[in-house]
């Protein structure tokens, strides 16, 4: 099929950015969408004149969360439960023009061209998203853990986030609130991570705010466009875990 | 924002009950008698600024919200995200403006003009005499400009109160699959209802 691509350039995180129409000839139904771009890449490089068009890219199967694109309105296409590398070419019509845009918030800017810093996502972590027990060297016996089927289930569930962004992309408030809400579930449902829930929700809710994330208002953007499909319950239990947090904390 | 929100939702039910009581009684005893005691029941009366605190609350929170998420995203994206949501979600500032313009002025119709300003009075068989707020409302519905504005407001209000309602169990934590279905089916009802309820007075006065 033959495509036109309206991608944008951008030479760099301070530089001017805009629109630039390609045109892409003989796109087989079953390449990958990155693979698209990579033959993109490739007669751009042949003809010399112009850099190849800058993108996030890793593992291309699903499971790194490097790959964005913001394709025709929707963080990662038009497939559901899927990213950017493994959506296929069969998803568009031949002829049509495909918008391709980097994802869009204030504490995700451009590197270059669709590239964005997504170092935001690193610092929430930073700011509580993990254990300080010790959980390797002499394992205990996995026994010696009671841990039920159904939190077990449900912190697996909410393990499964790739941290790449497009929830945020996708929300109308650029609000970071299934990522992190994600990341707090995981540890408040398992039994290293209950002891220190209270501070995490708060330190990672605080750190969110302070990088510029929006609010949730339930638009529910975030879970139609996540590519593990994680659920907006989520978000319920970390505004629950919050709340009962500031009204338990501990008096000093 | 959702607390305020949901003290809001109990409080229009209140106001539709005692204006509903206008189609059910042409010579308007029991909806001026309902004013009456609104308007002089001291307990009422400091309610009221409970119910004043809940408003201006949900309306500063709202525009804070607003303004924050504006500024989450200082570059548009060129293609208007179009992924699967509830569609009213996406206007709540929108409509919530709008009826924010239309309690301004339905604050000055009727508000300001019983607690400030001159009301007729009416003398009943029973002996009681009320301030005829009943008939500030029907002078009001005989305007088709006026009729048509309160309808459109009143729309615009049921779609906000139909993300609102389920959006404020969903901030508060309250989310879980045996009851959110439920939540979901109640806040349809209730908006439905409340909207159609609202409509009714200005349709029936206006055209029977």
């Amino acid at each position: 099929m033959d495509l036109t691509l309206k991608i944008w350039r951008q030479a760099s995180a301070g530089a001017k950015g805009q629109f630039v129409n390609y045109q892409v000839k003989n796109i087989s139904a079953e390449a990958s969408f990155l693979e698209m771009l990579d033959i993109l890449n490739e007669e751009l490089v042949m003809k010399g004149n112009e850099e190849p068009v800058a993108f996030d890219h890793d593992c291309r199967e699903g499971i790194c969360g490097a790959c964005s694109l913001y394709i025709n309105g929707r963080p990662h296409g038009p497939d559901r439960g899927i990213t950017t590398c493994q959506m296929h070419m069969r998803n568009f019509k031949d002829g049509e023009t495909i918008v391709i845009e980097p994802w869009r918030a204030k504490p995700f800017p451009v590197i270059k061209d669709l590239m964005v810093d997504r170092t935001a996502f690193d610092e929430i972590i930073q700011a509580g998203g993990y254990v300080s027990v010790r959980t390797g060297g002499t394992l205990p016996d996995a026994n010696a853990l009671p841990i039920p089927k159904a939190a077990s289930d449900e912190a697996m569930d909410a393990a499964s986030c790739i941290g790449c962004g497009a929830c945020v992309a996708a929300c109308k408030n650029a609000s970071a609130m299934l990522f992190v809400s994600a990341k707090v579930s995981q540890l408040a449902l398992l039994p290293q991570g209950k002891l220190e829930a209270r501070e995490r929700v708060q330190n990672m809710v605080k750190k969110m705010d302070e990088l510029g994330f929006g609010n949730c208002t339930n638009t529910y953007a975030c879970e139609a466009e996540c590519p593990k499909e994680i659920s907006v319950t989520h978000i319920a239990r970390m505004n629950r875990e919050y709340l009962s947090a500031k009204i338990t904390a501990p008096q000093k | 924002m959702s607390l305020a929100g949901l003290f809001l939702i109990t409080f229009l039910v209140v106001h539709l009950a005692i204006n509903i009581l206008i189609l059910f009684d042409d010579s308007r005893e029991l909806f001026n008698q309902a004013a009456h005691f609104m308007i002089t029941n001291p307990l009422i009366q400091g309610f009221q600024w409970v119910l004043f605190a809940g408003f201006i609350l949900h309306i500063i929170l709202g525009f804070v919200l607003q303004v924050q998420n504006w500024l989450a995203r200082p570059t548009r994206y060129d293609r208007k995200g179009h992924s699967e949501t509830s569609y009213f979600s996406k206007f709540m500032i929108h409509t919530g403006v709008i009826v924010l313009i239309f309690l301004g002025i339905h604050m000055a119709n009727f508000f300001f003009r019983v607690k400030f300003g001159e009301v007729p009075m009416i003398t009943y068989d029973s002996g009681d005499t009320y301030r005829d707020v009943g008939l500030l409302v029907i002078e009001l519905f005989k305007d088709l400009g006026y009729v048509v504005f309160y309808i459109i407001s009143l729309l615009l209000l049921g779609f906000h109160l139909d993300h609102g309602f389920q959006s404020a169990f969903q901030s508060l934590g309250l989310y879980h699959k045996s009851y959110t279905p439920a939540i979901k089916l109640i806040g349809k009802f209730y908006t439905i209802v409340v909207t159609a309820g609202y409509i009714a007075i200005p349709v029936v006065l206006y055209f029977f």
